[in-house]
């Protein structure tokens, strides 16, 4: 086990370096970022002074190496905007992210676990058809769109809920849905699947034989079994969400990360677009090292011996 | 050999339908996605108005089913009195457009890169399958914001993000196919025949690897439409005086409480095609590659 767990935290890191250096090198494709930093007519000796400041004038390797030594430290540079530290200002916002990530995964299971063991028990039912129709739309809406929908009718013409801030319940439940969206068709083909393998194994026959209760044997017998899957799966599905959430909060005025650096963008702020980035793909490589790690929690059949 | 899994029993007297193959042919997908390209296609002359053509005048009319709409504008007008119907024929070009050259380069560049790790292993897999594991540990609208903030943005640069977005899901998939290839006999005897690596990849690899590809290639449609129309709401894809549905979104969520016509079409847009694009690369998994179910 712990020799899989140093190897699997070596690939995390090699990840987390190959990150850093392809957003270190896009950062650069834009050119020189004292042009932002000084009005057009400064003196060509400012210009130089605060190239060196910046360390620019260096070469481009030793340019990495200072930012990646940098960034070990959470040392991302001043925001050229707000005149703090670029990672403090995407660290205050990341508890918003996570809140918005995780209120996004529970709406996706919620619907996804009874849509799928339902669509399992009542194969080619009424419910397994409209799981199917529901999995196809979808997968065809664009999450930004969903939130927009959400506005549309339960903001504007119905007036129930806030149409943007982050606050009490009310106001995650559409970006919540927003979010959650997407993945429901693929966690409910993997629930159903799930529960139609395990549903055709002996000891399911076997209760059934003995005449235990339908109820019990689907929700008590059949699906602690069939959760596994799905169970393995959410770190994934939360490491998605991160990656979708960048959308969602800008839709919903939500203060997390993702706005933090699309507003970034648009202002070239260029020390905090890349601390948002390299911080969601480090919680990305967390999240899905953590999904490998739980395999042999989870389930006690596969454990890692080499 | 992907034919004898696709092939069904042979029925008595096989209906020309079956015979033509074209059994359950999903028709309105394929109906749907022929009239997005005869939009993309002859768009200026199948378009009713200019879609940048600004009527203040007839600003905010609803579409022609509700109250106070204007045949002369089936679904309505946005805020500038521009046609909602123009506009969407207008932007499916830009759809189009970006799924046919971001399928082609990542679908191309990806099943290179698969076919190399696969075909030859050792330390070039390691490094390329490394090269795929950090790709994938960058959230994809991640890595599309920090290039548009480096890059100008516009229909270049969404292309160039789906690019580096998805030749790693086309690697992946076609290293696993070429590995159980590289297996069959008929690569080990051309290669001990020495025949050139070269020709085993285009007369061996290459044309069982097609349906895969083919496949792949279908199902990317909507997610790519889907991407293009994230980058471009956000303002970081096509940039005015061009149309997209994406931009077209962005501008209708200024004025949303005036005009619901003017987010749902472009929504609704989006949804038919990529719908109709998901259907028909299910249907043709079904038939070209039904191992592949699990995509």
């Amino acid at each position: 086990m712990s020799g899989f767990l140093l190897r699997r935290l070596g690939h995390g890191l090699v990840s987390i370096l190959g990150a850093s250096l392809v957003i270190f090198i896009i950062s650069r494709l834009s050119g020189d970022p004292t042009a932002l930093l000084l009005p057009p007519d400064a003196p060509p000796d400012v210009i130089a002074a605060t190239r060196t400041e910046l360390g620019l004038d260096r070469p481009l390797w030793m340019q990495y190496l200072i930012f990646l030594a940098n960034a070990v430290t959470g040392d991302f540079g001043q925001s050229y905007r707000w005149q703090m530290p670029a990672l403090d200002l995407v660290l205050e916002r990341l508890p918003a992210t996570i809140e918005l990530a995780c209120a996004g995964l529970l709406f996706s299971v919620a619907l996804a676990v009874p849509l799928g063991v339902l669509s399992a028990v009542h194969r080619g039912g009424w419910i397994d058809r409209a799981g199917r129709v529901l999995a196809m739309l979808g997968q065809a809406m664009p999450n930004f769109w969903v939130g927009l929908l959400l506005i549309l009718i339960f903001s504007i013409q119905l007036g129930w809920l806030p149409a943007f801030g982050r606050g009490g319940i009310a106001n995650l439940i559409m970006p919540a849905i927003a979010l959650g969206w997407y993945p429901v068709a693929a966690q409910t083909r993997i629930v159903r699947s799930a529960m139609l393998d395990v549903l055709e194994s002996d000891h399911i026959r076997l209760s059934r034989a003995l005449g235990t209760p339908e109820r019990l044997i689907v929700w008590k017998y059949a699906f602690r079994n069939a959760a596994v899957p799905l169970l393995t799966m959410l770190g994934v599905y939360f490491a998605a969400m991160l990656g979708g959430a960048f959308i969602v909060e800008v839709i919903f005025a939500w203060p997390g990360i993702g706005r933090t650096v699309v507003e970034a963008v648009f202002s070239r702020d260029f020390p905090v677009v890349q601390a948002g980035v390299l911080l969601s793909s480090v919680l990305f490589v967390l999240s899905t090292l953590l999904v490998d790690l739980s395999y042999g929690l989870v389930d006690p059949r596969i454990r890692h011996e080499r | 050999m992907s034919d004898s899994t696709a092939a069904t029993p042979p029925l008595p007297m096989p209906r020309l339908r079956a015979l033509l193959g074209l059994r359950g042919v999903p028709w309105l997908s394929l109906i749907i996605l022929g009239a997005l390209l005869v939009a993309a296609i002859a768009g200026e002359w199948l378009a009713p108005w200019d879609p940048n053509d600004i009527d203040l005048g007839a600003a905010f009319q609803p579409p022609v089913w509700a109250a106070g709409g204007d045949a002369a504008h089936l679904l309505g007008t946005d805020n500038l009195g521009r046609d909602i119907l123009s506009r969407i024929i207008a932007g499916s070009r830009v759809s189009v457009v970006v799924a046919l050259y971001a399928i082609a380069f990542s679908g191309s560049i990806g099943a290179l890169i698969g076919m190399l790790a696969g075909y030859f292993g050792g330390w070039v897999d390691t490094v390329i399958m490394r090269l795929v594991e950090i790709q994938s540990s960058i959230p994809a609208v991640a890595l599309a914001l920090i290039l548009a903030a480096a890059l100008e943005p516009g229909l270049d640069t969404v292309i160039i993000v789906i690019v580096l977005t998805y030749w790693s899901w086309y690697a992946r998939i076609i290293r696993g196919e070429v590995l159980s290839l590289k297996t069959r006999d008929y690569v080990a005897f051309a290669r001990v025949a020495g025949v050139s690596t070269a020709v085993i990849f285009r007369r061996h690899l290459l044309p069982n690897i097609m349906n895969t590809l083919l496949v792949l290639a279908t199902l990317q449609v909507g997610q790519v439409i889907i991407f293009e129309a994230s980058l471009s709401f956000l303002g970081l894809g096509i940039q005015q005086p061009d149309v997209s549905w994406g931009l077209m979104l962005s501008d209708a969520r200024q004025y949303i409480t005036n005009a619901w016509w003017a987010i749902t079409m472009p929504g609704l847009a989006i949804m038919l095609t990529c719908l109709s694009a998901n259907l028909f690369g299910d249907w043709l998994r079904d038939r070209l590659d039904p191992r592949m179910r699990q995509l």
